[in-house]
């Protein structure tokens, strides 16, 4: 596994970091101890089964949570050592969540659905509107990601999709990776998917990392290389 | 989030569960209704009587008395230095002195003589005073029968009803009929003679028209107005120059030959010249009263019956607090899974808190103009009962309650303040949520 560095060349980078549950009497160790780095521009795929902490790990990795000890390095800051505002501010402005149900606001347009994270950012109207009007009116899919984030992070992104829909989700993800040079990581327990589109694979099992392997996909670009 | 994408983003929430709010609205609007009603009736009262009391001439009038005069009255066991002939007399010169202060509007003296009066060739002893043309305007003139003075020396009288009784069975008919006032007149023996300082007393009669009968005193009594039965212009007052009680002290101080006044009336522009006109005057070596502490103490009581309904009336509007609380909670719950997509898109815990702060201040807006305009609404029936009441008992129309711009700003300020602070729970409640587990949420 690679070691932590102070490498900018890496995206992520995860020392020792663990997340741990009390559930009544008994600790759920959701992620333990798991150390990983991912490098710029890279697509990786985490696979696990169920219950394997893949989720957890990515919801530690995207600020939604907290871990319970170890280190999370995104543009050499500790994730872990942030506080409320720094996590949100990281969240709006450096990553973005793709998730397994749309999770699209129903009482909002599909615009204004688009529209909100740059809301949250507090873009200029104007400048939102032109955004948002570009996503939509380009049909090519490269510029959907209205405030284009340096990872994504997608969780389960073709769980509830037919397998046509699902397929131009991935072309999409990859899409994003190959000509943004977004840093992917996808939570998947689909082994075929992460070896179709991912340029290494991470299996995860019981909250541990347990083995990782470059996948079948094409060729991963040079670390922080950025089109 | 910036200010306006806020609002509008609440805006947006309110219309979703639009009877809900629409009712916790509702509740608002009702808690500041009952808020305004109950103060505006405190303020429409104190309006009234203030306007009542302003009018009456009482608070923006001055009584001077000479420093000699008001020895006498307190006595000797004052301890009072000087002799009484020695302080300053209230003559013309000092009628004229007054006049120039500055916010002094009118100054004229109190004259009241005792005369007989005879109508229909019976004799009737009684009081008769002087009244200026600006009476006119004084509330002891609004619900009288006939009309005032035509003129400054019109000879005409207004009788007070309880005299006017004793005249005739029907005081109403005494309106346009003619009586004579029998007087005695002063008639100085060496006009400007020092040395010779009395006078002779002519009687004298004077044939006046009634011209109204009016049942309240001017002036409340006060001044020289006080229990006399008839009344008569100022000026006519002055030009038939009716010895009075003041002249006895006059011929006893050896200032006969300078005509004096017992009191001056003066009067300034607003009550709240009087203390530095009173101070002027005081100043000037007379002795003044005034009634400017009796009106601190009414505004006093007025505020502490105006802090007292508003606190009745805010119970209802914290009452209607409680519904801004449970329409928060209930948003919260429903909104668990969106709350969690804006944590996860980059919203922190305060742009939530925000949220729902606008949300509830929202509330407290509309409801509060809402409350303000049903506020004035019950206001304006009250009024309107209470004027139907009235006219039936034969009394002017008043008006009970006033909603003034302060009370409108206030009462939405505090339905806003009041709405942020029930949604001081429920939005610290929706920031605290974890967003993973809100995410989860279905």
């Amino acid at each position: 596994m690679t070691p932590l560095s102070g490498n900018n060349a890496f995206a992520i980078r995860a020392e020792n970091v663990s997340r741990h549950y009390q559930m009544g009497g008994a600790l759920i160790r959701a992620v333990n101890e798991v150390t990983l780095s991912i490098r710029s521009g890279e697509f990786v795929a985490l696979l696990g089964s169920s219950g394997s902490g893949k989720s957890t790990l990515l919801n530690l990795l995207a600020g939604l949570d907290r871990p319970t000890s170890g280190a999370i390095v995104v543009q050499n800051r500790d994730l872990a050592a942030m506080n409320t505002h720094e996590l949100a501010q990281y969240r709006s402005g450096t990553v973005g969540m793709v998730f397994q149900s749309f999770n699209l606001l129903p009482r909002m347009t599909l615009e204004e659905n688009i529209e909100l994270p740059l809301r949250l950012a507090e873009v200029d109207r104007s400048e939102r509107s032109a955004r948002v009007r570009e996503a939509l009116q380009r049909v090519r899919l490269e510029k959907r990601l209205s405030h284009r984030p340096s990872i994504l992070l997608a969780d389960e992104p073709t769980g509830n999709l037919d397998s046509v829909t699902g397929e131009e989700v991935m072309l999409l993800l990859k899409s994003f990776n190959q000509d943004l040079g977004m840093t992917v990581v996808m939570v998947t327990h689909e082994r075929p998917l992460a070896d179709r589109f991912a340029h290494r694979i991470l299996t995860l099992a019981d909250g541990k990392l347990i083995s990782e392997a470059a996948a079948q996909a094409a060729e991963i670009p040079a670390a922080g290389a950025r089109p | 989030m910036k200010i306006g994408d806020l609002t509008e983003l609440a805006f947006r929430n309110l219309r979703e569960a639009v009877l809900r709010n629409s009712l916790t609205t509702l509740g608002v609007a009702v808690g500041v209704a009952s808020l305004v009603a109950l103060v505006s009736l405190g303020v429409g009262l104190q309006q009234l009587v203030s306007k009542r009391l302003s009018s009456s001439g009482l608070f923006n009038a001055i009584f001077v008395y000479s420093q000699a005069d008001m020895q006498e009255m307190r006595g000797p066991r004052r301890g009072v230095s000087g002799s009484p002939a020695a302080s300053k007399p209230l003559d013309e010169s000092a009628r004229r002195d007054l006049s120039r202060l500055p916010n002094v509007t009118e100054v004229y003296p109190q004259i009241r003589f005792m005369t007989e009066i005879r109508y229909d060739n019976n004799p009737y002893p009684t009081s008769v005073a002087g009244v200026p043309l600006s009476a006119q305007n004084d509330g002891a003139f609004d619900g009288m029968q006939g009309h005032f003075f035509s003129g400054p020396n019109a000879d005409e009288a207004i009788l007070h009803s309880e005299f006017a009784k004793d005249l005739s069975d029907n005081p109403l008919s005494l309106i346009g009929k003619d009586l004579v006032l029998r007087y005695a007149e002063r008639q100085s023996l060496n006009s400007g003679d020092s040395a010779n300082p009395g006078f002779s007393v002519v009687p004298h009669e004077k044939q006046l028209r009634i011209i109204g009968i009016v049942d309240t005193e001017p002036e409340g009594g006060f001044g020289g107005f006080g229990r006399s039965r008839v009344f008569i212009p100022l000026q006519l007052a002055q030009q038939l120059s009716a010895t009075d009680v003041s002249d006895l002290s006059e011929l006893v101080n050896g200032s006969g030959s300078v005509r004096t006044y017992s009191s001056l009336t003066v009067r300034v522009k607003t009550p709240t010249d009087v203390q530095a006109v009173e101070n002027a005057i005081k100043g000037m070596g007379f002795a003044t009263f005034s009634l400017l502490d009796t009106t601190k103490n009414l505004r006093l009581f007025f505020f502490v019956i105006d802090i007292l309904l508003g606190i009745f009336g805010s119970l209802a509007l914290i009452v209607a607090t409680l519904g801004i609380v449970n329409t928060l909670v209930m948003a919260i719950l429903e909104r668990r899974r969106e709350i969690g997509v804006f944590k996860a898109l980059g919203a922190d815990d305060r742009d939530v808190k925000q949220l729902f702060f606008a949300e509830a201040s929202v509330m407290g807006f509309v409801g509060g103009i809402g409350g303000v305009f049903l506020g004035w609404l019950i206001g304006r029936v009250l009024t309107f009962g209470a004027n139907v009441y009235l006219a039936r008992q034969n009394v002017p129309a008043v008006n009970i309650a006033a909603v003034p711009l302060w009370l409108v700003l206030g009462a939405v300020i505090f339905a806003v303040l009041v709405s942020l602070v029930a949604g001081l729970y429920p939005a610290s409640r929706a920031a605290r949520l974890n967003p993973v587990e809100a995410l989860r949420y279905e």
